[in-house]
């Protein structure tokens, strides 16, 4: 697709308009705090400081970003081979499966540090193979992806049911869930990390999970801007004619795109299971899945950009918790309602304040966005 | 006849779980059918419920209830319009950013305005549609076969429902019998040859969309005024997304979408009316088993494996004016 705006300066690109798009939606959410009769700056002050304040919310922050920034990464591998992945909830939470049986099998046996990898190729096995059935249905069939993957959405949430409430489920209880998991099965936490830097954690559920996420962070990176494969994908995300005319196969790259989606999608279901909670529960994923495609979208697709977007919906996630104890008429779905602002601002109308940025650039300098755009757009 | 007033109740259920898929089916056919692709059914209807449920019981008016869904499902949709219409964003991620606007916003205001954990007040009798009993349907009520039939299937309903499947044939007429729906179906298929007639594919689309606003804004209120008597958090649970897979079982044709969401609001009605009750044959079908039955067949549909399902050629691509 060609861009039909002028150039505008890279850091003009990667960071003013990303911000502008996100103080406007925050701009929004005020109003919407102001509707309910709260002071926004307040209601700002108190997110951030249950967010940041103690070493406490510092911990419960980096363990939300951690499951975002694997749903992230799910959505920015699949966008960036031009696939719109929506079904990163259904691949994590069927990963879910994968991980319980692996957990209620070994955590009697072995260590935690043996049955981690074991539960990592599961997850990533389930989540790549719930993405493997719409990649092909789109490759071959040419059924659309968004549509196969919404309805997965909803296969794995009754596949999960079916199991919670059937074999995964210890006889003995009523809970749909698995039993507590043995020592084997719980990772170890990283909390001992921040009280280094001399803050106090009571018990907070960062856990090692948070590395294996920046660790996969690295590699995305490294796949997608540093390997054939990567070079491929983007390829077939810019113009799959083009890729099809350099010899690349539609139906490999499609399906191998989904299936490292669905990978890491999958993956994100370590960190609630077996770093937290201790158990697979009826809905542990609860929206994570789709706070990847804000993610994706805030962090531009890119890595880096990619943790420092988990890392604010940590905040948001964390801080939300303490706004709605300080301030009752906030509830935590004032952040469900900051990610739709947030996905509408920052992906929808991600143009919508270009042409004005590029307005103000060419009346302090024409030829930072080239003469051709200051003379033809006037604004 | 025990077997037969079961099969009358299955069916009566049928109509009423039917109805909000058929009205966000024929929503979507609307704006898709103009080349918008609209993931956010499931959003606006959500809006549509919850203001549905709130004017009702604060004005004390069925109808006022229902002139509220309407306007703020239309909002919402004009917010998809300007975002995927006016500045060409991606409509499958502005209908995402809608169904999240909508679950948070929803939840929270009613808790702040009516403070009983994001639930609005239970509707009194004047407040909601009632059902419309029609002439005869209780002398024909013990009439052998007929009778049931005419007082529990086609009597019994609330008006909603009769506009529901009214608008089947009028949806039908609009598209394929009058200059507009001519128009909006050539701006879903090439845009360019209606932009060359001197029509305005822009103004064309948005008029889609309030098409589409007006009738998911009926079906919240069907969910919230008739089906429920008040609005409860997420009580959409994904039927927008059901009437999506239903739009592409139907081919993107307005009788073929009735017949889809009655098939679908039929899988519903059976699930609930078999929970537990094992079945000759097959023996005991697991609930979820139903419940995940139309997202299967949608996807088998999709997989061209019972007739291959054609979109709108423009659908899903912003429309640019050749510079």
């Amino acid at each position: 697709m060609s861009t039909p705006y002028a150039k505008l300066p890279a850091w003009a690109d990667y960071g003013l308009i990303p911000v502008i798009n996100l103080a406007v939606a925050f701009v929004v959410a005020g109003f919407v705090v102001m509707l309910v009769g709260e002071n926004p700056f307040r209601a700002a002050v108190i997110l951030v400081e249950g967010a940041f304040g103690r070493g406490q919310g510092i911990a419960f922050t980096l363990f939300y970003a951690t499951t975002f920034i694997f749903s992230g990464l799910s959505v920015a591998v699949a966008a960036h081979c031009g696939l719109f992945n929506i079904g990163g909830e259904g691949q994590g939470y069927i990963a879910g499966l994968g991980i319980g049986i692996v957990c209620l099998a070994f955590d009697s046996v072995l260590p935690w540090w043996l049955t981690f990898p074991i539960a990592i190729v599961a997850s990533a096995a389930m989540g790549a193979l719930w993405a493997l059935i719409p990649a092909y249905l789109q490759a071959k069939r040419g059924s659309h992806i968004v549509i196969t993957t919404i309805m997965f959405n909803f296969i794995a949430a009754s596949v999960m049911v079916y199991a919670l409430v059937g074999f995964l489920k210890p006889p003995s209880s009523m809970a749909p869930q698995t039993r507590t998991f043995l020592e084997g099965a719980q990772l170890p936490k990283l909390n001992w990390v921040i009280e280094l830097f001399g803050a106090k954690i009571r018990s907070a559920p960062l856990n090692i999970c948070f590395l294996l996420a920046l660790v996969m962070a690295l590699l995305v990176w490294l796949l997608i801007w540093r390997t054939r494969l990567g070079y491929e994908m983007r390829t077939y995300g810019h113009s799959p004619k083009a890729a099809r005319y350099a010899g690349i196969s539609e139906t490999r790259i499609i399906i191998i795109a989904m299936m490292i989606s669905g990978a890491l999608a999958g993956m994100m279901a370590l960190n609630p299971t077996m770093g937290d909670q201790h158990n697979v529960a009826l809905d542990f994923v609860s929206g994570a899945g789709f706070v990847g495609i804000a993610v994706a979208l805030m962090g531009r697709l890119h890595p880096v950009g990619i943790v420092l977007a988990a890392i604010l919906f940590g905040m948001l996630y964390q801080g939300g918790a303490e706004l709605a104890f300080e301030m009752p008429a906030i509830s935590r779905d004032m952040i469900v309602i900051i990610q739709g602002l947030v996905i509408l601002f920052a992906g929808a109308l991600e143009h919508m304040f270009r042409p004005y940025v590029q307005a103000l650039f060419a009346s302090f300098s024409p030829r930072s966005v080239g003469i051709e755009a200051a003379k033809g757009k006037g604004a | 006849m025990d077997l037969f007033n079961a099969i009358i109740q299955i069916l009566d259920s049928t109509i009423r779980l039917s109805v909000p898929l058929l009205l966000a089916c024929l929503a979507g056919l609307y704006s898709e059918r103009a080349g918008v692709f609209d993931i956010g059914l499931e959003g606006k209807m959500l809006v549509g419920a919850f203001a549905g449920a709130a004017a009702a019981s604060v004005f004390h008016s069925a109808l006022i209830g229902l002139g509220m869904a309407i306007l703020i499902s239309v909002a919402f949709a004009m917010i998809h319009g300007f975002a995927s219409i006016t500045h060409r964003g991606n409509q499958i991620v502005s209908g995402v950013a809608i169904n999240f606007i909508a679950a948070g916003s929803t939840i929270m205001l009613g808790q702040a305005w009516f403070s009983q954990g994001g639930r609005t007040p239970a509707l009194a009798p004047g407040e909601r549609f009632e059902a419309i009993t029609w002439p005869g349907a209780d002398a024909l009520r013990d009439v052998p076969i007929l009778g049931p039939i005419y007082a529990e299937l086609i009597s019994g309903h609330s008006i909603l429902v009769y506009i529901a499947f009214l608008m089947v044939p009028f949806t039908w007429w609009v598209l394929f019998r009058t200059r507009f729906g001519l128009r909006l179906r050539a701006v879903g298929e090439n845009p360019a040859a209606v932009d060359t007639a001197g029509i305005s594919v822009a103004w064309l689309r948005y008029r889609a969309l309030i098409c589409t606003g007006v009738l998911t804004g009926i079906a919240g209120a069907y969910l919230s005024m008739v089906q429920n008597g008040g609005f409860v958090k997420d009580m959409t649970a994904g039927k927008g997304y059901i009437a999506l897979a239903a739009l592409i079982f139907a081919k993107w044709k307005p009788v073929n979408a009735m017949f889809a969401c009655l098939l679908f609001g039929f899988l519903d009605a059976l699930s609930i009316r078999l929970q537990g009750t094992p079945l000759p044959v097959i023996g005991k079908v697991p609930v979820q088993f139903m419940q995940a039955l139309p997202y299967v067949l949608t996807v088998i549909l999709l997989a061209g494996f019972i007739g291959k399902a054609i979109p709108p050629r423009a659908g899903g691509v912003p429309y640019v004016k050749e510079r």
